[in-house]
């Protein structure tokens, strides 16, 4: 297993190291020592390695993502995940702002709470947080689904288009045109399948309640949904 | 952008090491702010003395000039005077008839208060920051945006007794409350608006607030993108804008409470690895004293 200590290499090697892997590498499995909260780390990642990151991330790790697994044993700053298109980024501890933020795929867990602007913006992404989600989560989310074991902060889902958003625990307040809706059983199935990816167990899909788009603030009729 | 660390130490026995932990946080945020720096630290002090930090050229004279009425200690371009409180009045009043273009830019028990322009390191070294003691310390790197680089509008500023505050953003209302503040009789020396939220606290701690109650009441009445981080005699704050627009991270042990703008500025404190790392909620005030 490949072992990059970033007491002894730059940000840059690895990174570099970690975009020179070609699909087919027999060097799946990277572990990165000392991050000390560095920014950056394995973004921009295209091949379908796991990625463990020793410690506390700076921002914006595992930004754009593709295929990889990128696990954090520690917490990760502003920007987690950003933009990811696919693979699977995993936080053992907090993530701080932004978290998921414009991501198009892929699977972001994160193990504790995450703050303001979680998966704001978030375009297709799936996330599970199992803590709490600060204020301002979910702003102009436009696809994808956002879990949330824990509570929610301020104005949740503030200007949504159509990201599905489950709370567990108390939401304190949602954000303009955010309503509460009927948990159905397809909604039953997704987070069924989203706990169990997550590796969640003893978590019912019922305790869940459904949030979405009350479709007043921007130019969609549902009866073209069809089109899309 | 800016830089914004802070360290209050809970542990007598890091007292020795206060100066050498907090320049290393302030150098690893110099690509936050590299155009000035600064810091105020929370050193030996007792009720009955008084300490002036001031700034300016020639200040050997000065230092001579006042031999009988204050012990003086240079460190570069600034000067700390040390008299009885006694003679705060004569000092003062000696400092404002002979040396007008001397600038006071700290007073009180315990706080001693630097800043230059350049790179963060460079400014900790002039002061020789890393030989310095103490119970606590806030610092400050700049990337100016509201005023020119000057060492005038370097951080942190301090606007009371003991007091200081160190801001990463920038108020939108510092001119109308600049006006409200000098109503009540504060007042100013720069056109900062970070000086202008550090006379806020001031005026409202004056007032009979306590620290919470005068970060809290600060929701109200500023406007604008902050996190504070906030130096008293005995005492350490933080308070982010309800938005929480700028980062913020803190850390927790049985020694210290630490503060950076990024974990990166906190990587080098003793026995970081097991400490508690979160980050501070928006409109929350957390604060610590020692008593």
């Amino acid at each position: 297993m490949p072992v990059i200590d970033l007491a002894q290499s730059t940000k840059r090697d690895l990174n570099a190291a970690l975009h020179a892997l070609t699909p087919d590498t027999a060097e799946t499995h990277w572990s990165v020592r000392n991050p000390e909260g560095q920014h950056a780390l394995a973004a921009g990642v295209n091949v379908p390695v796991t990625i463990e990151i020793d410690g506390h991330a700076g921002y914006y790790c595992a930004g754009m993502n593709q295929q990889a697994t990128v696990i954090v044993h520690g917490n990760a700053g502003v920007g987690v995940a950003e933009n990811m298109m696919s693979g699977r980024v995993h936080v053992k501890g907090d993530a701080s702002q932004a978290a998921g933020a414009t991501a198009h795929g892929g699977l972001l867990v994160i193990d504790g709470n995450a703050s303001a602007r979680c998966g704001i913006s978030m375009k297709g992404i799936d996330i599970v947080v199992k803590g709490s989600i600060g204020p301002m989560s979910a702003f102009m989310a436009q696809a994808g689904n956002l879990v949330v074991l824990g509570d929610a902060g301020e104005a949740l889902g503030d200007s949504l288009y159509e990201t599905r958003i489950f709370v567990r625990g108390a939401v304190k307040s949602l954000g303009a045109d955010c309503v509460e809706k009927e948990l159905r059983p397809e909604h039953v199935a997704i987070l069924t399948r989203l706990l169990a990816d997550a590796g969640i167990e003893g978590v019912s899909p019922q305790e869940f309640r459904r949030y979405g788009s009350g479709r007043t603030l921007y130019n969609f009729h549902v009866d073209n949904a069809g089109a899309y | 952008m800016c830089g914004i660390v802070g360290l209050f130490l809970k542990d007598g026995s890091l007292e020795p090491r206060l100066g050498e932990l907090l320049a290393e946080m302030l150098v690893v945020m110099t690509g936050r702010g590299p155009d000035s720096a600064g810091f105020a630290v929370y050193g030996a002090g007792d009720a009955d003395h008084l300490k002036l930090t001031v700034r300016g050229q020639d200040l050997d004279g000065a230092a001579s000039a006042l031999a009988g009425l204050a012990t003086a200690t240079r460190r570069d371009t600034h000067l700390v005077l040390s008299f009885p409180v006694s003679s705060e009045e004569q000092v003062r009043g000696w400092l404002a008839l002979n040396r007008p273009d001397l600038v006071v830019i700290g007073s009180g028990h315990r706080i001693e208060l630097y800043k230059e322009v350049g790179l963060p390191r460079q400014v900790a070294d002039r002061f020789g920051l890393s030989t310095m003691t103490g119970t606590h310390g806030i610092g400050h790197t700049r990337m100016a945006t509201e005023s020119a680089v000057t060492t005038a509008g370097a951080h942190p500023f301090s606007t009371g007794r003991d007091q200081c505050l160190v801001h990463n953003g920038s108020l939108s209302n510092h001119r109308s409350l600049r006006r409200e503040l000098e109503r009540e009789g504060l007042s100013f020396a720069t056109d900062n608006d970070s000086e202008v939220a550090a006379a806020y606290i001031s005026w409202r701690l004056r007032e009979g607030a306590s620290l919470t109650q005068a970060l809290e009441s600060g929701l109200e009445d500023l406007d604008g993108f902050y996190t504070f981080v906030i130096g008293t005699e005995n005492g350490f704050a933080v308070m982010r804008d309800p938005v929480s627009c700028k980062p913020a991270v803190m850390a927790e042990t049985d020694r210290y409470v630490a503060f950076g703008s990024e974990y990166r500025a906190l990587v080098g404190l003793p026995g970081i690895e097991q400490a508690r790392v979160f980050e501070p909620e928006p409109a929350r005030a957390y604060v610590w004293e020692r008593h």
